[in-house]
């Protein structure tokens, strides 16, 4: 049906043009690049918000905050520990989420090293073994050694640490992002 | 009476609702069809159970961290006929994932591809895809412990990806960690982004059913060629067609109306999936698993060696897009029988197959150590006191039993020590157990000398010819 237009306007370009022919197909082609155009501009106009929108997290950096996870007596020599603190970038709704959880092993009396609780393989939570003395993934069966080393499986490498300090008797972790291997 | 009719003649001269209905249910279809036709259809009525159930848990459930587990619980435990709906919501989409496969299957089979029904396959492998993609975000949406890691874990293998692999992670986890925006990101692309394209597509997809024919049942020697084939199709269907209501879609309703049964009956008998723990990143003893769809998936990561395993989680996905966008463009002319096509018929057997027996693994999840394992039984140990006895013990407590099963206790990502002293020397125990191996690690440094010897003993009374002796 919407085929008729277009035959009759066809069987007119074939007849050798007037000034008037000339002057509608003119007028056609403007109509159109004007229509495009404009609706182009209004996509642009909407869409630009909305994916700025959706990708505004990947360019906003959570600041990184020292956290604090005990008091140093807290933790035994040698022991290994798991400790929770608060995201920085956590939001009012996140609930249990706005929470991350590391593993604390003091070292030293006065030396300490966290490590991500994911998996360096495919992120799942180590669990750590006391007995055994090993972190052990439940997915895949990657181990560790205490001091984060790769120690059989699939991980590709260690445990992520996370940066850690003692300040006035309390030992502080710093926020950081979701190891990503 | 006479009311209504005039009624509904107005309506139908305003809108021309009987033209519709009279040029799309009353299109002509190739006779024979059967039941092998009843797929995309039945496809579809899950879809809209799925869309219908979908909305009701959409009045209750809170797609926010905080709450939406124990909306989740709310509506499973105290909301009336909420664990049916979850059910029907859960079993729907097992019905989608397992209907869309053998329609694949089916079209595939009978090479319904070909000329002129390219963009019916591609079209159908978008929805495909796009099917997959519910299934992923609709499990997450559950937002207890499984859901919280499988996002972590679907973030680390997009960070895989070369290049914007860190990028396409953090856009998944909608952050630097999993935490207020996360869920509610899955959440808009599970119920509204998702769900609109599939719409879209479904249009596409019928349409093109409208403008093209469905696809005859195909005969041997019967080859499709474009230049002949459109003419000849239409002459079939003038000679021999009949109209799809009710001549054929009355097994599309008897089948459609079984799979809204079955759907109903287990998601009555069986229920909605278990909940585990609210996700919480502070516990760290969970186990993520995939729902059963995606199981033969972390199956084959699971078993790909872990120098392959960043190419296989880039190229596996790519690999199957290629297999689903090329065969309209590779072989859209010719024969349509299977009988004439042995590869098409030999892939969908090694598809079916691979995704079969890869399933069963991931059911069994043999490389994953099995933490709940209990320490062997005295009949096992063969010894009450002694170095033996020691030695079972600390086969449990240093974690052995994990990965290494004694007489069916314990876990199989390592190898059976039923009878190890059969296989390796007393030395080679011992070595073993000092230095590790590939999947284990070196237990040298953390056992002490007795502590050694005890296990070593314990590995050495593990021989058949001990218990030949009685």
């Amino acid at each position: 049906m919407n085929m008729r237009p277009d035959n009759i306007q066809a069987k007119k370009l074939q007849e050798p043009a007037s000034q008037e022919s000339r002057d509608k197909e003119m007028d056609r082609r403007f109509f159109n690049k004007l229509s495009l155009a404009l609706l182009g501009f209004a996509s642009l106009l909407v869409g630009i918000p909305i994916i700025g929108f959706l990708v505004d997290p990947l360019f906003r950096s959570a600041p990184r905050l020292w956290r604090q996870v005990g008091a140093v007596d807290d933790f035994k020599v040698g022991d290994i520990a798991e400790v929770s603190f608060d995201d920085t970038s956590a939001l009012p709704w996140a609930g249990l989420t706005g929470k991350t959880a590391a593993w604390l092993y003091r070292q030293e009396e006065q030396e300490f090293v966290a490590y991500s609780a994911n998996c360096s393989h495919l992120g799942c939570p180590v669990r750590w073994e006391s007995d055994a003395q090993f972190f052990m993934c439940p997915c895949h069966g990657g181990v560790y050694y205490k001091n984060g080393n790769v120690a059989a499986g699939p991980p590709p490498r260690g445990l992520t640490k996370y940066p850690v300090r003692v300040q006035n008797g309390q030992v502080e972790i710093l926020t950081s992002p979701a190891p990503i291997t | 009476m006479r009311i209504l009719l005039q009624l509904w003649n107005w309506f139908d001269d305003r809108t021309g609702a009987s033209a519709i209905w009279r040029a799309t249910a009353g299109h002509l279809v190739p006779p024979n069809t059967g039941w092998a036709y009843v797929f995309g259809s039945a496809t579809l009525v899950a879809f809209i159970v799925q869309v219908a159930t979908g909305i009701a848990l959409a009045t209750i459930y809170v797609p926010s961290t905080a709450s939406a587990y124990s909306t989740l619980q709310f509506i499973s435990t105290q909301a009336r006929w909420g664990h049916l709906l979850r059910g029907m919501h859960y079993f729907g989409a097992s019905a989608m994932i397992l209907l869309v496969g053998i329609h694949v299957t089916r079209t595939y089979l009978m090479a319904a591809y070909k000329y002129p029904r390219e963009m019916s396959w591609l079209s159908g492998s978008v929805l495909l895809l796009l099917i997959v993609g519910m299934g992923f975000t609709g499990q997450l949406l559950r937002w207890d412990q499984v859901a919280f890691w499988s996002v972590y874990i679907a973030a680390e293998q997009a960070g895989r990806v070369p290049f914007i692999g860190k990028t396409i992670a953090h856009f998944i986890l909608a952050g630097n960690t999993v935490g207020g925006t996360t869920l509610s990101r899955f959440f808009a692309f599970h119920v509204f982004f998702i769900p609109m394209l599939i719409f879209g597509f479904i249009g596409i997809h019928l349409y093109l059913v409208l403008r093209n024919g469905i696809s005859e049942p195909p005969k041997k020697g019967h080859p499709v060629d474009p230049k002949t084939y459109r003419a000849w199709y239409e002459d079939m269907l003038k000679r021999e067609g009949h109209p799809f209501w009710p001549n054929a879609a009355w097994r599309d309703v008897v089948f459609g109306v079984a799979v809204i049964v079955v759907l109903v009956a287990l998601a009555w008998i069986v229920g909605a999936p278990h909940l585990s723990q609210p996700a919480d990143p502070t516990i760290l003893q969970a186990e993520p698993r995939p729902d059963w769809y995606l199981l033969w998936y972390f199956a084959l990561l699971a078993l790909t060696p872990p120098k392959l395993e960043s190419y296989v989680m880039i190229l596996a996905p790519l690999t199957f897009v290629l297999f689903l966008i090329l065969p309209p463009l590779l072989a859209n002319k010719g024969e349509r029988s299977a009988w004439r096509r042995p590869w098409a018929i030999g892939l969908v057997i090694t598809c079916w197959m691979m995704i079969g027996t890869l399933w069963i693994e991931g059911k069994r999840a043999p490389w994953s150590p099995d933490f709940s394992a209990e320490s062997l039984p005295a009949h096992v140990v063969n010894a009450t006191s002694g170095p033996i006895y020691e030695g079972a013990q600390l086969f449990h407590s240093k974690g052995c039993e994990y990965c290494h099963a004694i007489s069916g206790y314990g876990g199989e990502r390592g190898p059976d020590l039923t009878y190890v002293r059969d296989r390796l020397s007393a030395d080679q125990i011992t070595i073993r157990i000092v230095n590790g191996g590939v999947n284990m690690p070196a237990f040298g440094g953390t056992l002490t000398s007795s502590e050694l010897r005890n296990l070593s003993t314990f590995l050495d009374s593990r021989t058949r010819t001990q218990k030949s002796q009685y």
